[in-house]
């Protein structure tokens, strides 16, 4: 039934457009609205901006614009969140490679701030090669949950985790805070902030190399160390994840020609609305929030709800099963580094998504993080581990919405025309903008 | 064009009204036990519990919400043993945002219910999925009234919040529909 009247509508807008071209004025291509409105709109006596759009439209448009993006909130878990000179550190933590077990690892080996803080690849590569591909950490600030699976619920403790991971960084915490205590200005910097790191000259109490991770020996000799040395090396640990989120907190997107397009609509601009998308922009823009559905999920002005959600995206070859959120939420929840944890300075209180977590549920197996939109077309590929190469890829994937190798996924089939795929894209891609963020703080510290 | 355009939003939104109170007159219906005065007294004690949580109509969603969803916030349970109120401590409503709502039960003859036991649930039923966390009651706050905790909407569009309740060896339940941009 549906079909019939999309035809009829396709049939009647057919006619409309060839009406347009006689009148020799161009005309965006077909539209599949079924509605009065969408007769409205492509009637050319009707340009203007309060035709293209109702109030209920200017309303979603105005909730995923760059305006409409709140002052951070404080991070209760991370007292020096907001510090300028914690932020510092962390940036000359963030680009050096002395915290990895080859000296050649850093975490901008995997978010570089060239490629919008990702890297390009379906999959990290660092010590070996991870097997899923390193997110954005553009915006990331604004969310409860990281990594694709959500296994840790804070920058800092994010920050931590592919530090002590073998395939990533593949170092010990104890190296690592012997790192911070033989440099300097490391030191320096660190006790102004943090206090006294502990005395680590005693290579018996604290070897170089010593935690709780995969490889055997270094994590026998963490084993072998006394409780309190074991704590005091984690608190600097911690301290270092602390100032390096503090770093990454600066890490902002700037405005898109979409957000563009909107503040003009807002402001009743209708000839730089016109100037700053095109018609199938503004076609593909419609899709979005409507038909498309892609609203549903990639909400909000950062286009992501930073929940998890099964879309039944196929597995990698070669790789197993990944079973995303269910085994996330498990990880998470057993962290020493989550908000309730002895390392967070949150109150209880200050943790609800973690105490309210959602750990059962036909939702959770198979489910990924939703990731930002903004600079979408910048940041290929696509998917946790890389899966399609192209938007195209994606958009024909929603488009199909075939099952997944795993759980229930939440698409169905969208049904959309080549076309109105092609002006999806070509609106995604309207989503790239220069970052709102001090270039210095963009670049290796000098 | 334009004009016609506006009487097409201004009869839309007159029709949109009209359904709208159609719903207000069948919700007081199901709210026999209730008298009117008491409906009122109880409406100015709880600051706007009997107000639609329906404050975004019109906004643009993907998914057609039924026009008579009765999205009242103070109804009778299903077997019409308590009559139940809800209020958000986050407002307006919003998305992607963890809050707490306030549950405020009594009995037909509007005794406040105390020590009651009760079980949070919800989701999206045009979705097939549920609350993206797990909500629970954490605290009886006394007169009748318990603490909701960790209840969060992360998409616009018609979402259900239940509440199975016990309480003197007596259990009902109710379903609440809220409608979020």
């Amino acid at each position: 039934m549906q079909r019939i009247t999309k035809l009829k509508v396709r049939l009647f807008n057919l006619s409309i457009l060839l009406f347009v071209m006689m009148l020799g004025i161009s005309c965006a291509p077909q539209r599949s609205a079924p509605s009065q409105q969408s007769q409205d709109r492509i009637s050319p006596e009707t340009e203007a901006s309060d035709a293209l759009w109702t109030a209920a439209e200017i309303a979603t448009l105005r909730s995923i614009w760059i305006g409409s993006l709140p002052p951070l909130p404080p991070d209760p878990s991370n007292f020096v969140g907001d510090d300028p000179r914690a932020a510092s550190l962390g940036q000359k933590l963030y680009f050096d490679t002395r915290f990895s077990a080859n000296g050649e690892v850093s975490c901008a080996t995997c978010h570089q701030p060239d490629l919008l803080f990702t890297d390009g690849l379906p999959r990290a590569e660092a010590i070996g090669t991870t097997p899923r591909g390193a997110p954005t950490i553009v915006g990331s600030a604004y969310s409860p949950w990281f990594f694709w699976d959500g296994r840790r619920d804070s920058q800092w403790a994010q920050a931590l985790t592919p530090l002590e991971s073998p395939i990533e960084h593949g170092g010990t915490r104890t190296q690592y805070v012997h790192v911070i205590d033989e440099d300097e200005t490391y030191r320096a910097e660190y006790e102004t902030i943090f206090g006294p790191l502990p005395d680590l000259s005693d290579r018996t109490r604290f070897p170089e190399v010593a935690g709780p991770v995969e490889d055997l020996e270094a994590r026998a000799a963490w084993d072998a160390m006394a409780l309190e040395d074991r704590e005091a090396v984690t608190r600097a640990y911690v301290n270092m994840g602390k100032a390096i989120a503090a770093y990454e907190r600066l890490v902002m997107p700037g405005p898109s020609r979409f957000d563009r397009y909107v503040q003009a609509l807002l402001e009743g601009d209708e000839e730089t609305m016109q100037t700053t998308l095109t018609p199938d922009e503004v076609a593909g823009l419609r899709l979005f929030i409507q038909q498309g559905n892609c609203i549903r999920c990639h909400n909000g002005p950062l286009f992501t709800n930073n929940g998890f959600h099964n879309i039944g995206v196929p597995t990698t070859e070669g790789l197993p099963l990944d079973l995303g959120r269910i085994s996330g939420v498990q990880q998470v929840i057993s962290s020493e580094f989550n908000c309730l944890g002895s390392y967070s300075d949150a109150g209880p209180d200050d943790c609800a998504e973690l105490r309210f977590v959602k750990t059962l549920g036909q939702e959770l197996p198979g489910a990924f993080k939703v990731p930002t939109l903004r600079n979408v077309a910048e940041t290929a590929p696509y998917m946790h581990s890389g899966q399609f190469a192209t938007l195209r890829e994606v958009l024909n994937h929603y488009n199909q919405a075939q099952a997944g190798p795993i759980g229930h996924s939440e698409l169905t089939p969208l049904n959309l025309s080549d076309a109105e795929l092609a002006q999806l894209e070509a609106f995604l891609r309207s989503l790239s903008g220069h970052l709102a963020t001090d270039p210095e703080v963009l670049a290796p510290p000098q | 064009m334009k004009s016609f355009r506006k009487s097409l939003v201004l009869g839309s939104l007159l029709i949109f009204s009209m359904i709208l109170s159609a719903c207000g007159s069948a919700t007081s219906l199901n709210e026999e036990p209730a008298t009117e005065q008491k409906m009122e007294e109880m409406e100015g004690a709880k600051e706007g519990t009997g107000e639609s949580m329906e404050g975004m109509e019109g906004m643009a969603t993907t998914d057609d919400v039924p026009a008579e969803l009765d999205t009242a916030t103070t109804r009778m349970t299903e077997q019409g043993t308590y009559q139940v109120s809800i209020t958000s401590n986050l407002d307006p409503v919003d998305i992607n945002q963890i809050h707490s709502w306030t549950l405020y039960v009594e009995t037909p003859e509007g005794q406040p219910v105390e020590n009651a036991k009760i079980a949070v649930d919800g989701g999206m039923p045009q979705h097939d999925h549920g609350f993206p966390t797990s909500p629970q009651v954490t605290k009886e706050l006394g007169d009748g009234e318990y603490l909701v905790e960790g209840v969060k909407f992360n998409m616009a569009g018609w979402w259900e919040m239940s509440f199975a309740i016990t309480a003197n060896g007596q259990s009902d339940s109710i379903t609440f529909n809220i409608v979020l941009q």
